[in-house]
C-alpha cells in the first residue's frame, strides 16, 4: 500500500496546512486530519510493531478500534503512550513515535521473538512456570524477555506536569454518540423541553456520516447541530462516556488540549464530567469487524469501510488498488464510493449473487467475484497480491493458488453493535442470529439503544427506532403497538468468521496488537480452557489498548465452532470500564501535589511560622514540630524545649484535639455509659480524664470532659480520633442509646486551644489572664473555669482547664477560633518575660514518654485496658460500652504485651521505634514486645522509651531485654521499668 | 457510584455517606453480661445475596443514621429511613404539625 491524498474532497482545510514531527521526520497533513490520516496520505505504511513477535502493523481503521497505529505522543514528562492515531488529531509542533520497536519500526531487530514463537504461543506466560522449566532458574531468563516484551509504548517516570479537572452535571437526558441516531433523539428531546447532553468521542458530529462527505448529510448534521444547541441541548466533543455506574452516573472524559499546538496555560489538559442523568440514550454505534484469513495482519490489510472513511472524511487514498472482501450487502456503498473516486476496486463477496445491492453494483459495472473469499496475502512488509478460494455448496473452500493484484486489502464480516456501555451496568448481551452479532439485553435502568447500537444499520431505520425511544421517553406510559423496525442490512448476513483450508496451516490473526491467532484460540480450547473468560486471559485476546474491538468476534466464533456449539451458547466476554483508556490524573483531577488531601491549619498557623516552627504533618493538619534557635537541629530544640517546660514554663498548641459539646438532661448518663469510670458524681466545674472503648473491648480513644453545667459537658477527644468518636456517638445515640435526650455536636473548629504548662504556669496566667485567680485553692488540679479575656478593645471569653499532658503544673486555654492567634501571641509575650518558651511536637512527646502517657502510638486499636494499665480506673458497678467483651479470657490474659517503661542498659545509649524487645539469647521472631516511642529525657539525662512487652514491668523486673533493631542494624542490652518514668507521684502536676 | 436518597437532605451521592455496618444487628442492652450475646453481635454477620439492610451515616450532610435497604446483587436501593425512631416519626408529620410542635 503506498497512501496519497485525493486531489480534492475531504472534511480536511486544505487552507490549513500542519506539520508534524513523526520519528523525527516531519510530516505534513492538515487541520481536520487525525495522525493516522496524515500519515497515510504521505506514504507511511508499516507504523508499529506488534506485541509479541514484533511483526510490522499498519493503520487498520479509522476509530477507537485501532490495534495497530498506536504512537506514543509528546515528550519527556508529557509523553502519552498507546494513542490511537486514529482518534488523536495532529497540530503544529505535535510529536509523535512509533512503539515498540529498536532501532524503528521499519527495521526492528525484535522481529528475531518470531523465530522462537513456537515458545509464544497460548498460555506462554503461565507456561514459563511449569513443565520442563519448572524449578529451574530457566524462569530467570523468561522474566527479563517477558518484561522487556510487556508493554508497547514506555509511559514517563517524571510526575506529570498537566494540570485535570472535575466536573460535575445534572441533566435529563445523556445521549451518548452524535451519529444520526444520537443527533437525532437529542434534537427531538431537547425541543419537547428535556435537558439533553450530547456527548461524542470524535472531533466532529455526525458518525457514520463523515465518511461519505456528501452535501445531504453534511446538512443534515449542521441542522441537527443548531437545532439542539437552540433547543438549549449541550453538545460535547472529543468526550468518551468511558463508564456506566450505578444510580445511571456516567464518567466522561473530555480531552481539551491535546490537540492545540499553544494551549492557553489556564486550561486543564482534561476533565473529568460526572454525570448524573435522569435516562440515558445510547447511540454508541456499531463497530466493523474483520475475517480471520492468512497474513490478515500485514501493513494494508485494513477493514472495509475504513477504507471508504478515508477517502470520504479525510481525502485520503489508501492504495491504487483495492480489493473488499466481505460477507455482506454493506460493503458495497463503500466500494461503490471508492470506485467513484478512481481507486481500483475488486469486491470479493462470500456469498451467491442474490441480493438487490449485489445486482446494482454489478449493473454499474463493478468488479465482483462472489462466492470468493481471502485466503492468503501475498508479501511481508505490504500488500503484494491475495490468494483467493473458492466456497463450494457445503462452505467449504479450495483454493487453486489464484492470486490477484493489489496493494490494498479491505475486509468486513459485518458490524458488532458497541455493547459496552450497557454491559457495565451487569447486562448481558445476547447474539441476536439474524444480524450476526450480540446486542444488548433488556434491562430495567432508564436507558434507551437506538441506532446501530441496537443492530440498526440502514440510515431511515436508524432514525425511526430514534423516535421509539423518543416516544418511550416523553409518554412512559402509552405504548403504542410498536411496529417492528427491520434491523440488518437488507439481508440476512452470511456467517462467516475465519477462512480455513484442510490441510493447509494459515496464520490468521483475531488481535494483531498481542498477536492473537486463531490457532491460539485452538490451542487454548485442546489445553481445556474453553470459557471465553479462560480464553481471554489464557490467550490474551481483548486484553490489549483496543480491548478487543478489533478481533473479540473472531475469536468468539473460533471457539465456538472448536467447542462445536453456537456462539450464542458459548458466550461473550464481560466488558468492563473504561471504555477507552483513561489517564490517571484525570480522575485525580485537582486532589495531586499538595491538595492529594486536605490541608488543616491551626487558628495559630502564622504565628508558629512567624516563630521560625518547623512544621509537621499529622494526619490532614499541620502542626509545629520543634522551634529552632540559633540554628539548632531537631535533637538540640526539643530537649531544650523539653527542659524549659519542666524548669519554667512552655506553651503549645492544642487546637486539633477534637472538641465536642454534649448536652441535655441526659448528658450525664450518656458519659456514664460511653466512658469506663464513673460521670454520675462528676461536679459542675470538674473535668475528669475519661477511656472509652470499642464494643469489642478494646480502648478507642482517651480524653478529657468537663462539666459546665448540670445538663452541658466539653468532651475532647486525641487528634486523630476526633472524628470517629463523634461517629460513634452519634451513631449510639441514633441507634442504641434512642431512649437519651441527648445531644452531640462537634465544636473542633469553633474553639483554638493553647497549654501552659511549668512550674511558672500559674504566673504566666495570672499575668496574662488576670479575670480568674489561678491559685491553687481557686483553681485547683481538675478543675474547670470559664472568664473573659479584654485584649486589643475586644472581649474574648474563655474557657480553661487544670489538666497536664506534660506533667507540670498546667492549664489548657481554649477561645474561639478566630481569636487564637491573637491569644496565642498575647501568652507568649508573657511566657518569654517568664524564661519560657512555646514547644513543638516534638518535646510535647518527650514530655509525655517521660511520664507515660499513651497517645495513638500505644493506643493503637490493640489494646485492652490491661495492656495500657488503665484496669483500674474501669468501673466495677455499672455496665459501658465494651464492658463485656473486654473480660473474654484471651483479653485477661496475664502474658499479653503490657505498657512499659525502657531504658538502656548502657545509658549513653540509644534506640529506635519500632524496635523488638526479645529475652537475651531469643534475639528471633516476633520476640516478646516492642517499643512505641523513644525520646532523649532531658529530666532523666539519658533515651528512654515506651512500648509493649509480655507480662509488663513485674514479670521483667531486675532482668535483662534485648532491644533489637535487626533492619536498623543495633541491638542493645536493656531494662524494663514502669511507664511512669518521672514524678510517678504526679507532685509536680498537683502543686 | 450508588446514590442514596436521605430523608433529611434528598438524593446524595453515596461519597457523602460513611458505611457503617449491617444494620440489621440489635445489639444487647448495656446491662446484658452475657459474653455470647456481646459476641454474636459484635463478630457474626450474614452475608446475603440480595436484599439487605445497611447502616450508613450522612456524614457530609444532616449526620443522620440512616438504615438503607440494598440488594447486594444488583446493588438496588430500596427504602431508606432514620435509625432513630422518633427521628423517622418526626419526618412522617405533614410540614405543617412540624412547624406547630
Ligand atoms: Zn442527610
Amino acid at each position: 500500500m503506498t497512501g496519497s491524498r485525493f486531489a480534492s474532497g475531504g472534511l480536511i482545510d486544505r487552507k490549513k496546512p500542519i506539520t508534524f514531527q513523526y520519528d523525527g521526520m516531519p510530516v505534513q497533513g492538515f487541520a481536520g486530519d487525525t495522525i493516522a490520516s496524515a500519515l497515510m496520505a504521505s506514504g507511511h505504511q508499516i507504523v508499529g510493531r506488534s506485541f509479541k513477535y514484533h511483526r510490522p502493523r499498519g493503520i487498520n481503521s479509522a476509530g477507537p478500534e485501532e490495534s495497530g497505529a498506536l504512537f506514543t505522543v509528546g515528550d519527556n514528562a508529557n509523553r502519552t503512550p498507546n494513542v490511537k492515531g486514529t482518534i488523536a488529531e495532529i497540530h503544529d509542533g505535535l510529536i509523535v513515535r512509533s512503539q515498540n520497536a529498536f532501532p524503528n519500526v521499519r527495521y526492528d531487530l525484535g522481529a528475531v521473538n518470531s523465530l522462537i514463537a513456537p515458545f509464544l504461543t497460548a498460555g506462554f506466560y503461565y507456561k514459563t512456570f511449569v513443565g520442563p522449566f519448572s524449578g529451574t532458574r530457566f524462569w530467570m531468563i523468561f522474566e527479563y524477555f517477558i518484561r522487556k516484551a510487556a508493554g508497547l509504548g514506555v509511559a514517563s517516570r517524571d510526575a506529570d506536569p498537566a494540570t485535570y479537572d472535575i466536573a460535575h452535571h445534572h441533566c435529563d437526558i445523556l445521549v451518548v454518540g452524535a451519529g444520526p441516531s444520537g443527533l437525532w433523539t437529542a434534537v427531538q428531546l431537547a425541543e419537547a423541553g428535556q435537558s439533553v447532553m450530547l456527548v461524542e468521542q470524535d472531533f466532529a458530529c455526525g458518525g457514520q456520516l463523515l465518511s461519505r462527505n456528501n452535501a445531504r448529510d453534511a446538512a443534515f448534521i449542521a441542522e441537527m447541530q443548531s437545532r439542539l444547541t437552540r433547543a438549549g441541548g449541550q453538545i460535547m466533543i472529543r468526550t468518551t462516556a468511558f463508564g456506566l455506574y450505578d444510580g445511571l452516573v456516567t464518567g466522561l472524559v473530555e480531552r481539551v488540549t491535546d490537540h492545540l499546538s499553544a494551549p492557553h496555560e489556564s486550561l486543564p489538559r482534561e476533565i473529568f464530567h460526572i454525570v448524573r442523568p435522569q435516562q440515558i440514550v445510547l447511540a454508541s454505534g456499531a463497530l466493523e469487524r474483520g475475517l480471520a484469513f492468512g497474513n490478515n495482519d500485514r501493513p494494508g490489510v485494513m477493514l472495509a469501510h475504513a477504507i471508504a472513511r478515508y477517502a470520504g472524511r479525510f481525502g485520503v487514498s489508501a492504495g491504487q488498488s483495492c480489493i473488499m472482501a466481505t460477507s455482506h450487502d454493506g460493503t458495497y456503498d463503500d466500494a461503490l464510493q471508492l470506485a467513484e473516486a478512481g481507486m481500483k476496486i475488486c469486491v470479493l463477496d462470500a456469498r451467491p449473487c442474490y441480493t438487490d445491492a449485489q445486482e446494482a453494483a454489478k449493473r454499474v459495472g463493478l468488479d465482483i467475484m462472489f462466492e470468493t473469499v481471502p485466503v492468503q496475502v501475498a508479501g511481508g512488509r505490504g500488500v503484494a497480491g491475495l490468494e483467493v478460494g473458492m466456497c463450494d455448496s457445503d462452505g467449504l473452500v479450495h483454493s487453486d493458488n489464484r492470486m490477484i493484484g493489489a496493494d490494498v486489502i479491505g475486509m468486513s464480516g459485518g458490524y458488532s453493535p458497541v455493547v459496552n456501555l450497557l454491559s457495565h451496568r451487569g447486562v448481558k448481551p445476547v447474539w441476536d442470529a439474524d444480524i450476526q452479532a450480540f446486542r444488548s439485553g433488556p434491562t430495567t435502568e432508564a436507558i434507551h439503544v437506538v441506532g446501530s447500537a441496537d443492530g440498526f444499520y440502514d440510515n431511515e431505520a436508524c432514525l425511526a427506532s430514534a423516535d421509539v425511544a423518543v416516544s418511550h421517553i416523553l409518554r412512559p406510559r402509552r405504548r403504542d403497538a410498536e411496529t417492528e423496525i427491520f434491523r440488518g442490512w437488507q439481508t440476512p448476513a452470511m456467517p462467516l468468521f475465519e477462512i480455513n483450508i484442510q490441510g493447509r496451516s494459515l496464520k490468521s490473526f483475531i488481535d494483531p496488537q498481542h498477536d492473537v491467532t486463531t490457532a491460539d484460540i485452538r490451542q487454548a480450547h485442546s489445553e481445556g480452557f474453553v470459557s471465553v473468560e479462560h480464553m481471554k486471559r489464557y490467550t490474551t485476546l481483548g486484553m490489549a489498548t483496543d480491548q478487543g474491538r478489533m478481533g473479540n468476534i473472531l475469536g468468539l466464533a473460533t471457539m465456538a465452532e472448536a467447542r462445536n456449539m453456537p456462539i450464542a451458547e458459548s458466550g461473550i466476554t464481560t466488558f468492563r470500564p473504561p471504555f477507552t483508556p483513561v489517564s490517571i490524573g484525570v480522575l485525580a483531577g485537582r486532589s495531586s501535589g499538595s491538595d492529594w488531601w486536605p490541608t488543616r491549619r491551626t487558628p495559630m498557623h502564622d504565628a508558629h511560622l512567624a516563630t521560625g516552627a518547623v512544621m509537621m504533618d499529622v494526619g490532614y493538619w499541620k502542626r509545629a514540630w520543634y522551634y529552632p534557635q540559633n540554628g539548632e537541629t531537631m535533637d538540640e530544640a526539643y530537649i531544650r524545649e523539653a527542659a524549659i517546660v519542666r524548669q519554667t514554663v512552655g506553651m503549645v498548641d492544642v487546637s486539633t484535639l477534637g472538641k465536642i459539646a454534649i448536652q441535655g438532661p441526659d448528658a450525664t448518663e450518656f458519659l456514664n455509659q460511653i466512658y469506663i469510670n464513673a460521670f454520675a458524681k462528676l461536679p459542675v466545674g470538674k473535668a475528669r480524664y475519661g477511656i472509652m472503648l470499642r464494643d469489642d473491648g478494646h480502648v478507642m480513644d482517651d480524653g478529657t470532659t468537663w462539666r459546665l453545667s448540670d445538663d452541658e459537658y466539653f468532651m475532647t477527644t486525641t487528634t486523630a480520633q476526633a472524628g470517629p468518636v463523634m461517629l460513634f456517638l452519634e451513631e449510639l445515640l441514633q441507634t442504641r442509646m434512642t431512649n437519651l435526650e441527648v445531644h452531640v455536636s462537634s465544636v473542633s473548629d469553633y474553639w483554638a486551644g493553647i497549654a501552659v504548662a511549668g512550674p511558672l504556669a500559674r504566673q504566666v496566667l495570672t499575668g496574662a489572664l488576670p479575670a480568674l485567680d489561678w491559685s491553687n485553692n481557686a483553681f485547683p488540679f481538675m478543675g474547670v473555669q470559664s472568664a473573659e479575656l479584654k485584649l486589643g478593645g475586644a472581649v474574648i471569653p474563655f474557657r480553661a482547664a487544670r489538666i497536664s499532658f506534660s506533667g507540670e503544673r498546667a492549664w489548657e486555654i481554649y477561645v474561639p477560633a478566630d481569636f487564637g492567634n491573637a491569644v496565642w501571641v498575647h501568652l507568649a509575650e508573657h511566657v518569654a518575660l517568664a524564661g519560657g518558651s512555646p514547644y513543638g511536637m516534638e518535646s510535647l512527646g518527650t514530655l509525655r514518654i517521660e511520664k507515660g502517657h499513651v497517645t495513638g502510638a500505644e493506643l493503637d486499636g490493640r489494646v485492652t485496658l490491661e495492656d495500657a494499665g488503665f484496669a483500674k480506673m474501669a468501673s466495677k458497678t455499672k455496665p459501658y460500652i465494651g464492658s463485656v467483651l473486654r473480660k473474654r479470657s484471651g483479653l485477661m490474659d496475664e502474658s499479653r504485651p503490657r505498657l512499659v517503661g525502657i531504658f538502656p542498659k548502657e545509658k549513653n545509649k540509644s534506640f529506635g521505634t519500632g524496635a523488638i524487645l526479645c529475652e537475651p539469647g531469643a534475639v528471633s521472631g516476633f520476640g516478646k514486645g516492642w517499643v512505641t516511642a523513644v525520646t532523649h529525657s532531658p529530666a532523666l539525662g539519658h533515651w528512654i522509651g515506651l512500648g509493649f512487652v509480655s507480662g509488663g514491668y513485674e514479670a521483667w523486673k531486675g532482668k535483662t531485654v534485648m532491644i533489637a533493631d535487626p533492619v536498623r542494624g543495633a541491638t542493645i542490652e536493656g531494662e524494663i521499668v514502669s511507664p511512669h518514668m518521672f514524678d510517678p507521684d504526679g507532685g509536680r502536676q498537683n502543686g | 457510584m450508588l446514590r442514596l436518597e436521605c430523608p433529611v437532605c434528598g438524593l446524595r451521592d453515596h461519597d457523602e455517606f460513611t458505611y457503617l455496618e449491617d444494620g440489621s444487628i440489635t445489639y444487647p442492652k448495656l446491662a446484658n453480661e452475657n459474653q455470647d450475646d456481646w459476641f454474636n453481635a459484635v463478630y457474626l454477620r450474614e452475608n446475603p445475596r440480595g436484599r439487605h439492610i445497611e447502616k450508613w451515616h450522612h456524614t457530609f450532610g444532616c449526620r443522620t443514621v440512616l438504615l438503607v435497604e440494598r440488594d447486594t446483587l444488583t446493588h438496588v436501593i430500596g427504602k431508606i429511613k432514620p435509625a432513630h425512631p422518633k427521628i423517622a416519626a418526626a419526618l412522617k408529620q405533614p410540614a405543617t404539625a412540624k412547624k406547630r410542635s
